[in-house]
Parts: C-alpha cells; structure tokens; sequence
C-alpha cells in the first residue's frame, strides 16, 4: 500500500484548473493527508498553459515532489508538457474529442477519454473537469463520495442542483475508468486529523488578524495582492481598515501614519514595490514607528517577472534605504510559519519600535500546505513593548514629552495621538528626545547610538536545523524561504546514501543571529548555500557574518521556477566532482 | 480652555518677516477657537520651510518626508477619528514631488484638513523655481524664466474631487484663520491653498497687497455648492480669489469603510475575538 500519492492537473488558463486541483487538495485534507502543492501559471489571464500539483502524504512534506502519479492533461500541451515528469507505471488521463482508447505508453497508461462529450451528456460544458476528477480518484483507489462535504460547503447556497450536478460528474468520471477495468493504486488512508489547508499568503494575513493587525495600506501586485485582498474582506470584522494606497510608497507611509497613531500596522508587496516603499523605510526607521512590512519577492529586476518565484530581494530588505536604520527582517519557510511569524513582526515592531520585514517569497506566498489546526498557542501573545497609559504620562508631567527619551536599552516609552500627557512630534528630521529638530552633534550621535543600539538585545534562534538531531556535518546546507522543502528532501536523500550532511534553515535574516550557527559553520568541511537568485545573496550574508566564505559552495537557479530535487542532486554532483578534478 | 501658551511648540526660525509665521498663528487660533485641546490635534507636515509647522506648533506631530504627509495623514485619521487632523506642507512639497498623493487625498476624502503654504518658490533649498513659480519665473533652476506652466491648484483640487476648496492671503490672518477653521470643519477632504509669501526668495507682499485677491465674501450670492460657479469664477480671476471657492457634503471616505467602528480604533482592545478567529479558520479547513 502507498502512503502518498501524486497527482497533476494540466491545461490552459481560465479553463478552472485551479479550482479543480483545489477541491482534490481540500478534500485529500480532509481525509487527513498532509498536502504539499505547487502551481506553475502564465502571466496572462486567459491561456497559456498552467497546472496544478498536489502531493498528498501520511507524512508532513513541504514540497510538491518532482513525478507525478496521475496526470489529467486536458490538452495535448499539457501532456508534452509533463510527460517527463511521470511516476514509473502512472497513469494519464487525457482529453480527447476523436477516439478514446488505453495505450501504454512513455512508461505510463495513457486512457484518452472525451470528457467534453461526457460533459455535454450531463448538459453543462463547465463540468469537465470534475468528471475527469471522477476519473483520477478511482485510479487513487479512492472514492468519489468524500467529496460530498465539499461540494456541499461550496455549491449548496447555490441550489441542490449544483451539488447533484457535481457529484453526478464525479460519479460519472469514477464509473468511466471503474468499467475500463484498470487497476487504481492502493493507498493507504491516513489517521484523520483537525488540520487546515492554506497559502503562505493566507496564513500571514490570518495570522496578523489574529495578533492585532487593524491596518493594512497596500497597492496589489503578484504574487502578494491576497494579503491585501483577505485584509480588505476580513478587517470589517474586527473593526479594522484597510485601504487600497495610490501606490507603494503610499502604502508604506499610510502604515507608518497608523502605526504612529497606535494601531498595529501593514503593508504587503513584491519586489517592485519595496522599491518604492525604500523612502518611507527610512521614515519609518527614524521615526521610531512600528510597521510591518511583507515582502513577497519575485522574479527582478524592473519589472522582471511578475508571475515567476526568485528569492532576489536578500539585499535589498536587508540594506535598502540612505543611512543607518534599525529593522528587523524574517523569513519564514513554511505556512504554519507564515501565522507564528506574524505574531512575531507586530510584537517586535512594537517592542523594537523599528520596520520589520517579513520575507515570502511567491513559492511559499502562492502554494497550499496543510498546517495543523489553528490554536492560540500558535501565536505569540501580545506585546505592545514600550506603549504608555494616559494614566503612566499624566504621572511624568511633561509638558513636552520626550518621545525619544534616552534610556539604557535605546528604547523610549510611547504616547499615541489622543494621550493628553503625550504630545510631542515625531520627526524624521534628526531630533532631540522631545521630537525636534536638532543638528547639535552630541545629539546626533547620542540619537544615531540610540536607534542603531535598539536592537543589541535582540536575540531569537535565527535558524532550524533540520535533518535530524541537531549536530555538526560534514556538509552544511544553508536555505531560506520556501526551498525549504526541497531541501529537506536533498539531505534526507544524501543521509539515506550515508553522507553526513544537514540543513541550517535560516529565519531570521536582520539582525543576523549567529548563535549555533557559527558552530555548525565552522566544524562543517563544506557549506552548501542553495537559494534562488543570480548573485548568491545569501551566500554573502553568510561569508559576511560567519567568516566562513572559502568554504562556501552555492547551489544557484533564477529561471523563474523553484527547485526540483534532481536539480539540487544534480549541481550538488557536480560541485563533488569539481573537486575531485 | 487651551490657550496660545499651550500650542506654542519650538521657537520658530523662519525668516523674519515669513509668511509662514502667520499660517502657524492661523492654525493655532482655529484650533483654540474650536475649543480643541493640544493632544486632540495631530499636524502632519511635509519637509520645507513650511513643513517646520509641525516644529513650531506644539500638538500632537509628524513630521514626514518631502511630499509625503498626506498619506500619513489620512492613515492618522482612521486610526484615530477622535483627532482633528491636519496636513501641511510647500508649494513643492504638494503640488510638485507629492502631488500624486494630492490628488488621491482628494478624491478619497478622508476627513483632514490640507494646508499648502504657497509661496510660488521652494524656500528651503534657497530658490529654486516651484511649480506654482509662473511661466517665465527666474530663478537659479529657470534662468532662461520657467518654460512649464504652472500647476493651478484650485482647479486641480476641483478636478480631483475635493469636497472643499479654499484660498486665502496669510496676510489677512483674520480671514485666514475664519477659513481654516471652516476647513477644519468640514467633514471630508479640505484643500486651503494659503498664499504665503516667501520674504527672501519671492517676496510678493507688495504683490499682494496692491492687487488684493477678490474676496468671495463680496461676490453677492455667490455659491460654493455648485461645482460650475467654482470653476467660472477660479478661470475668470485666473486663480486669483480668496475664501471657501467650493465646499459639498459628499460622504467622507470612513463612511464608505463596513464595520469602522464608531469609536477611534487606536483606543480599542486588539486581543483577538476567538469566535471571529474561528470562523475565519474555518473556511481553510
Ligand atoms: C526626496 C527629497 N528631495 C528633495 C529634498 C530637498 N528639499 C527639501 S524642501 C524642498 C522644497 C521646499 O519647497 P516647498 O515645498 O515649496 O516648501 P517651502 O520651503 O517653500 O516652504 C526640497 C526640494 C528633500 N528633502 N527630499
Ligand atoms: S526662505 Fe522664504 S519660506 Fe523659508 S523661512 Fe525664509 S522667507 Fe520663509
Ligand atoms: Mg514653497
């Protein structure tokens, strides 16, 4: 019996490939698999060919694998497409209006069938592709009918009808294949568990909901437009706004606007648009605001590509910006992740009263994974850091208060708007500590020490070590973001071939926390930098903090598309034999 | 009751005789005269001679970026709708390198005030030509006199939508400060485009006083309601009039926010409704 199995949707844009692979994905999930799930698409709205990956497992993966099980290609595109990707001994399943037949061939059974006929017959074109579901749920070895709850939850407010109709196609689909006598797989059905299925995108945006985030400002742009999508829907519900900026600098200055005002603030964006945010990064910084910025990078430069995954915006969140300011910047690699970290980003804004960036990347922004049931647990609770009662400034009698106080750890308390015993500017000029302008030179660098001393007391694990026990390796992965899943993949390969190797997942990117980390980099013989980018930003980050640059190998790829795991094996055999020559 | 003693912030450091000064004393007195407390004020102000506002003016502040304040403005403002917002800024600063807020902030009609101190120059950088600066100005940056022709900002306003538009002389600081408080309180976006001559660099002073702006308060039954009047007589004086050109009462931006809540968001608990969470999460499973 297998515990996994793979499956693949491909057609053209606009034909529903994306709601078909998801309601495979939803209800996979519901019957307790663990999902891992990746969509390639066009940057175009209708055509051009997309598909839809799920890999479905007892086991929690984070990445969608490189074969596939059962292929529904709707198009012969999409078979020349994935062909070579297939399972030994897959199946496919492919649209054909001329004759339908079972042949074997490249390795696989392809059963051509003319769903669009079998559609027709049911009287409704759009119910194509949940026929041709029918179909690749019998050849899972599973049954139609779980899909019942969802399409209930999905069509039921629009008529019974609707829901017959869809099940009907399911059945119809299932029934095809069940008479053409082809053995499905066996898969064995996991225990069933409470667990949910989101993107990165969604689980950030639920999760800065859920720690207080009142205020989102933003300008869409792929692949980052649903955070700012599911704030719009679900802040009303809490009583919070979001507002749709003239653009990105805009958005970052309105988050700046609220969070000096006392809410706790976002803004979402790509790559282009940290571009422009960079002027109010640095008001931020300055000002001693709290904001959150997330970044879901893709393809650059310019405009680059707009609908394609890259992690090319290390430098950029990291040192953007004229002079020296405070910021924290995080990565998460899984979407369970995406929810915690966001609870962490409104805390440290608010603690370190500084811009924190929150690096997603379009992988990890788009893609569905299960992630365990929501809890509170889940989140940090709570800490608006140094943040006054009207009761604590009324007790300090300043006529002007000194919102930019001298203190020991560099952070000052902070008054909001509305607070009698508060009032003071805030200043993006250099400022003294009641907010004005000041260019006395003890002052300045007093301020300079302040706001760049900020953050000497931040200190967080910067990394997950992963692969094991933690324990030094001979050769060192080093990753970030989304590549996580592969990667995990790539040690748990070369430790089944019995090398001794390991991944360091970093998370925190600003301040770099070398803790444990520099141990691991210094006893490795060899640190292998996998990341998706041209320059191996990451790698520099790493040579940079650890001092450890003529050790480092960099696995490198910026063609617009994640890693497979052959690719990884592949460049990871060629460095060895690099050697060896 | 505040007084001037409470709204007075940092010395000012403009040049003597600024208009500035009196677009400050302008700001002060309405808000005394609206009987609002310092920490019931926020000034949010662009950079520029003009944006030192938010220096001089002790309230509630930011000061921002050149052409910046805006946003941060209107985000104040739904953060905390207790506050009585207030924007300010240069020629420059709103009508050059921020105009593109400009005309969002219009259109979007969050309820602030904007006050553009207009002095047809960019004052702090020393001199250089505005693009209120007229066509043929000569300065270090237009030697040749300025070939674009300058923005018009009250047109501009009307065009963007602002549901009120006013102008004023810093002169008449009396004037002034009637009209700033009738910004203040209309509920919606409210443009006072503030000529405030620059006695260094562009002193039109004299300019002002011999040609007197014409003031709307002497146009019988003139009607700020009507979006024709304003534009005829903004095109027939060729900008050149002072007092509430244009004023509507179309919804400000909140009411058109589902479930903003009647009380300042700033001020409201953040622990998360568990029951809220629940049903959010639900759609994921
Ligand atoms: C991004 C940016 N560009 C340029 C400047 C330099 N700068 C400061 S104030 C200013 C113009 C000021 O003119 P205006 O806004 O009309 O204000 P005024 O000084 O006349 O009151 C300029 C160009 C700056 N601070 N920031
Ligand atoms: S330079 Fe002009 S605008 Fe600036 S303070 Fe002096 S007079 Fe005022
Ligand atoms: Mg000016």
């Amino acid at each position: 019996m297998k515990k996994e199995i793979t499956f693949k949707i491909g057609g053209q844009q606009g034909e529903g490939i994306d709601s078909t692979g998801e309601v495979l994905a939803i209800t996979l999930m519901q019957q307790g698999f663990k999902i891992a799930s990746y969509k390639h698409f066009s940057s175009r709205i209708k055509g051009g060919h997309t598909y839809y990956h799920i890999r479905a497992s007892h086991q929690q993966v984070y990445y969608p694998g490189d074969t596939t099980d059962i292929l529904i290609a709707l198009d012969d595109e999409s078979y020349e497409h994935n062909i070579g990707s297939m399972s030994p001994g897959g199946y496919v399943l492919l649209e054909n209006s001329k004759e339908e037949k079972v042949e074997q061939k490249d390795g696989c059974t392809v059963i051509q069938v003319n769903f669009s006929k079998m559609a027709q017959e049911l009287g409704n074109k759009i119910i194509r592709n949940m026929i041709a579901l029918g179909s690749a749920v019998y050849l899972m070895g599973m049954d139609y009918k779980m899909f019942q709850p969802l399409v209930e939850k999905k069509f039921l407010r629009k008529g019974q009808a609707l829901v017959d109709l869809n099940i009907n196609a399911l059945k119809k689909g299932y029934e095809y294949i069940q008479n053409l006598g082809i053995p499905p797989f066996k898969v064995e059905r996991p225990e069933p568990s409470e667990q949910a299925l989101l993107t990165g995108n969604e689980a950030f945006a639920f999760g800065a909901l859920a720690s207080g985030c009142r205020f989102l400002s933003a300008y869409p742009i792929t692949p980052a437009s649903e955070i700012m999508e599911y704030m719009k829907a679900n802040l009303p519900k809490v009583g919070g706004v979001a507002v749709q900026a003239e653009d990105e600098l805009a958005g970052l200055l309105m988050a700046i606007g609220a969070g000096y005002a006392g809410v706790r603030s976002m803004t979402s964006t790509s790559g282009p648009g940290i571009s422009l945010k960079t002027e109010a990064l640095g008001l931020a910084g300055m000002s001693e605001t709290p904001v959150v910025i997330v970044n879901s990078q893709r393809g650059g430069p310019g405009t680059g590509l707009p609908t394609k995954y890259e992690q090319g915006d290390l430098n950029t969140m990291i040192y953007a910006g004229h002079g020296d300011i405070p910021r924290i910047v995080l990565a998460p690699s899984t979407v369970e992740e995406c929810i915690r970290m966001a609870s962490m980003a409104f805390n440290l804004a608010e603690r370190y009263q500084c811009p924190v960036i929150v690096a997603l990347d379009l992988v990890l922004s788009l893609n569905k994974q299960t992630c365990p049931d929501f809890s509170p647990k889940m989140l940090e609770p709570i800490d608006r850091g140094k943040l006054l009662t009207e009761k604590e400034l009324e007790e300090l009698q300043e006529f002007n208060f000194k919102r930019y106080r001298l203190t020991e750890d560099g952070i000052s308390p902070r008054s909001i708007p509305g607070q009698r015993g508060g009032v003071h500017p805030a200043n993006s000029n250099e400022h003294s500590e009641t907010g004005h302008i000041t260019e006395l030179p003890d002052i300045r660098e007093a301020m300079m020490n302040k706001r760049m001393g900020k953050l000497k007391s931040f200190k967080m694990k910067g990394y997950e070590f992963i692969g094991g026990e933690e324990k030094p390796v001979q050769t060192l992965f080093i990753g970030f973001g989304s590549t996580r899943g592969v990667l995990e993949e790539v040690v748990r390969t070369l430790q089944d071939k019995g090398e001794d190797v390991g991944l360091a997942q970093i998370k925190v990117l600003h301040p770099f926390q070398p803790e444990g980390l520099a141990e691991l980099a210094e006893k490795a013989e060899k640190i292998v930098v996998v990341e998706n980018n041209w320059s191996g930003q990451m790698a520099g980050l790493i040579a940079k903090e650890l001092q450890v640059a003529h050790k480092i190998e960099t696995i490198r790829k910026f063609d617009g598309n994640p890693f497979t795991l052959a690719e990884i094996l592949n460049q990871y055999e060629q460095l060895l034999t690099k050697e060896v020559v | 009751m505040a007084t001037l003693k409470d709204y007075k912030g940092d010395t000012a450091t403009w040049c003597p005789g600024c208009g500035h000064f009196s677009v400050l004393a302008g700001i002060q007195r309405a808000c005394i005269a609206m009987g609002l407390e310092p920490h019931e004020v926020a000034v949010i102000t662009g950079i520029g001679c003009s944006g030192k506002v938010s220096e001089y003016m002790r309230c509630y502040g930011f000061h921002t970026l050149h052409g910046r304040s805006l946003p941060v403005a209107q985000a104040v403002k739904l953060a905390n709708r207790g506050l009585k917002v207030v924007a300010a800024g240069g020629d420059g600063d709103g009508y050059g390198i921020g105009v593109g807020h400009f005309t969002h902030a219009a259109r979007r009609n969050v309820d602030i005030t904007y006050i553009v101190l207009d002095n047809q120059i960019y004052g702090l950088t020393k001199g250089q030509t505005s693009p209120t600066s007229k066509q043929g100005f000569v300065s270090r940056t237009s030697p040749e006199g300025a070939g674009e022709q300058e923005v018009r900002p009250l047109e501009l306003a009307l065009g963007a939508g602002a549901s009120f538009v006013a102008q004023v002389f810093a002169g008449d600081i009396k004037r002034m400060t009637e009209i700033i408080q009738q910004a203040m309180n209309h509920e919606g976006f409210a443009l006072v485009n503030v000529f405030s001559p620059c006695v260094t660099y562009n002193n039109t002073y004299t300019y002002f006083k011999e040609e007197p702006l014409l003031d709307l308060k002497d146009v019988p039954d003139y009607d700020p309601t009507d979006l024709n009047n304003a534009y005829n007589i903004v095109l027939k004086n060729n900008g050149r009039v002072q007092g509430v050109i244009y004023q509507n009462n179309r919804p400000a931006y909140h009411t058109f926010l589902a479930g903003y809540p009647e009380d300042p968001i700033a001020f409201r608990s953040i622990e998360p409704d568990q029951d809220v969470l629940n049903e959010l999460w639900a759609e994921f499973k």
